[in-house]
């Protein structure tokens, strides 16, 4: 009961608190936007016909209504976490017939297969590089390994993917500008070809960033527990080099690394905006910057509150799981 | 004292540090170009003084762009304005993360759980979308001051973390107590006492925290949301992009925003892995059999 009580319920009112903070910042910011959404809207649908002022004001009314934009701020607000507990995001105002969950249904999968492939490869191979490099800090690979990911880890995401796309889009063009993939989806050899064709190039620039940082964490951690006594005694006891880098060092530099891979498997539902934005990928990204750009309240919404319930449960998750893993944590 | 102590520690990591003898000399570069903007003969928004769109030449090593401005020129004011912007970013938001890490840190309890819990929350928001949504809100009457006000806001959870965990060990050592019963009251203990421990973490910390407000003012501008009027590293990447440079074959008027900005951060990267590695108590004991200036400057 103990463990209930002082471990888990503490965590979880955590967790409730992130949700609600974060969800009402998300909800008063777009509200202060000088944009207004109904106005966009009967702006959009009056550019190519006149249309009866009364029936403008009619609809005025009726769109304010649908959108969920009647009445003050504050019965808004609970209207809205009313409707976000039935698992209902709203209709989308920019691209209206559509609603938000449908919306993100059509981008989530594009993102979930782009970030997820490459946040994987990325950590898989960063730990790898890392713990090796930190092992042979003297070697040449090491060496030239380190100074090469140092070099790239501090240069902004977007000035990487920025210079991947003038590289192999423009000078020397073997991957396409823009899109997810070509055709109809269907489970044809070509349709897979041209999503992984697609996907190369906004994924190399994940991965490139990605493996940089892990690579640099992986190494620091795997050099301090290099000097561990019981690495000597196993060098001592002459044991494959192979093994006691990657059964016993390897793995005590675990805890820190699976943190960071569950949080950004949760950040994932936030989508890779710049990648998305720079090399036009149909993702969840995408969707926000499209959705900020039309003043989308419940599309803008929608996304973050998708991304703050990922990386808190992701956090969540972690917290409960810890013991679990590292038998040393213990809570108090 | 103070000065000699900081001489000695630069001298030190001068010699034994190779990325921080790179990193300040990428450093002593940029702010040489940054110096260079106040001579410029060209005002920063000064348009067609010299012929459009020519390659790099003697006469304009960086070429010129499509609104006939020279792009070494316009390059210096890029610097300035990034670094600046960055720099009033890290001022303000590691002044709140000193406060915040320092209130938390110190009075603990009640007060603390509460603090924690909110800045926890704030962590887990995610900064980018949010950066993305003030940006379009205020679209157009964004200046570069507003915009480093901004980015200052929005980076104080993290550091704020670090300095609470700090002060909760410097909280229980002798020195704490002695000047509690000697009279000293809270806040007068923590300024006085505590604040100079912190000083060389923070210092690790602001340059890291020049990285991120570096990326994020470019992220920002060439997504159009910052006040594109004035040049800066991310506004000349976003003209260069909107007048098609890469199509043209102008590719200078891309290249040379983008070489500053790797510079830049490359720079400021090696400096804090220098600062950090030289803070690190592990490679400290190493490092004090190599000579004892540093052991003295801690006397000091």
């Amino acid at each position: 009961m103990t463990l209930l009580k002082e471990f888990i319920l503490p965590r979880f009112a955590q967790w409730l608190i992130v949700i609600f903070v974060g969800v009402t910042l998300t909800f008063i910011i777009p509200r202060l936007s000088p944009v207004n959404p109904v106005n966009e809207a009967l702006a959009r649908m009056q550019m190519y016909q006149n249309i009866d002022p009364e029936a403008v004001q009619a609809m005025r009314e009726t769109l304010l209504d649908l959108y969920g934009l009647e009445g003050s701020v504050l019965e808004q607000y609970v209207n809205f976490w009313k409707r976000v507990l039935q698992g209902d995001l709203g209709p989308s105002l920019a691209s209206f017939p559509m609603s938000v969950n449908q919306l993100i249904g059509v981008s989530i999968g594009w993102t979930i297969g782009l970030l997820g492939t490459s946040i994987l490869i990325a950590w898989t191979l960063g730990m790898t590089l890392g713990s090796l490099a930190g092992y042979y800090p003297n070697r040449w690979w090491s060496e030239g390994l380190e100074k090469s990911l140092i070099t790239v880890y501090p240069v902004p995401y977007y000035i990487l993917a920025f210079v991947l796309l003038m590289a192999f889009t423009f000078y020397l063009p073997i991957f396409p500008l823009i899109g997810g993939a070509r055709g109809t989806a269907a489970l044809t050899w070509e349709y897979i070809t041209s999503v992984l064709h697609h996907g190369f190039l906004p994924a190399l620039s994940i991965v490139i960033g990605a493996t940089a940082h892990r690579f640099i964490m992986a190494k620091a951690l795997t050099t301090t527990e290099k000097s561990s006594d019981y690495v000597q005694y196993a060098q001592m006891a002459a044991l494959p080099q192979r093994k006691i880098l990657f059964y016993y060092v390897t793995r005590n530099t675990l805890l820190p690394q699976v943190t960071d891979l569950s949080l950004s498997l949760g950040a994932l539902f936030g989508g890779a905006l710049i990648a998305e934005f720079v090399f036009g990928y149909p993702g969840i990204g995408m969707t926000m910057y499209t959705a900020i750009n039309n003043g989308d309240y419940n599309a803008i919404m929608g996304v973050t509150l998708l991304s703050i319930v990922g990386i808190a449960t992701a956090s969540l998750l972690i917290d409960l799981i810890y013991p679990l893993i590292d038998p040393r944590v213990r809570y108090r | 004292m103070a000065n000699d102590v900081l001489r000695a520690t630069i001298r030190d990591l001068f010699r034994f540090s190779l990325s921080f003898r790179f990193g300040s000399i990428i450093l002593m570069i940029v702010g040489v170009l940054l110096l260079l903007s106040f001579f410029s003969p060209f005002e920063s928004d000064d348009r067609r003084v010299v012929p459009r769109n020519k390659p790099p030449s003697q006469e304009f090593i960086l070429g010129t762009t499509g609104t006939g401005q020279d792009g070494f020129w316009l390059l210096t004011f890029a610097i300035r304005n990034t670094l600046m912007v960055s720099g009033v970013a890290v001022l303000i938001g590691r002044s709140i993360a000193v406060m915040v890490g320092m209130l938390t840190g110190y009075l603990g309890g009640k007060t603390d759980r509460v603090i924690s819990s909110i800045v926890d929350s704030i962590i887990v928001i995610p900064r980018l979308p949010l950066l993305i949504l003030i940006a379009a809100i205020l679209q157009g009457e964004m200046t570069v001051l507003s915009l480093a006000l901004l980015l200052g806001i929005l980076d104080w959870a993290h550091p704020s973390k670090r300095y609470r965990a700090m002060i909760l060990s410097l909280r229980e050592r002798e020195f704490t107590h002695t000047a509690i019963f000697s009279g000293m009251n809270a806040v007068k203990v923590v300024v006085q006492e505590h604040l100079p421990f912190l000083i060389p973490l923070l210092l690790a910390d602001a340059v890291a925290g020049f990285l991120w407000a570096i990326g994020m003012e470019v992220t920002l501008s060439v997504l159009g949301l910052s006040d594109l009027s004035a040049p800066s590293i991310g506004t000349l990447i976003f003209w260069g992009n909107y007048h098609h440079a890469l199509l043209r074959r102008r590719v200078w008027i891309l290249a040379a925003p983008i070489a500053a900005s790797v510079l830049m951060v490359v720079g400021f990267y090696l400096v804090s892995l220098s600062l950090s590695e030289y803070l690190d108590p592990r490679t400290r004991l190493s490092r004090l059999t190599v000579g004892e200036q540093i052991d003295g400057g801690k006397a000091g």
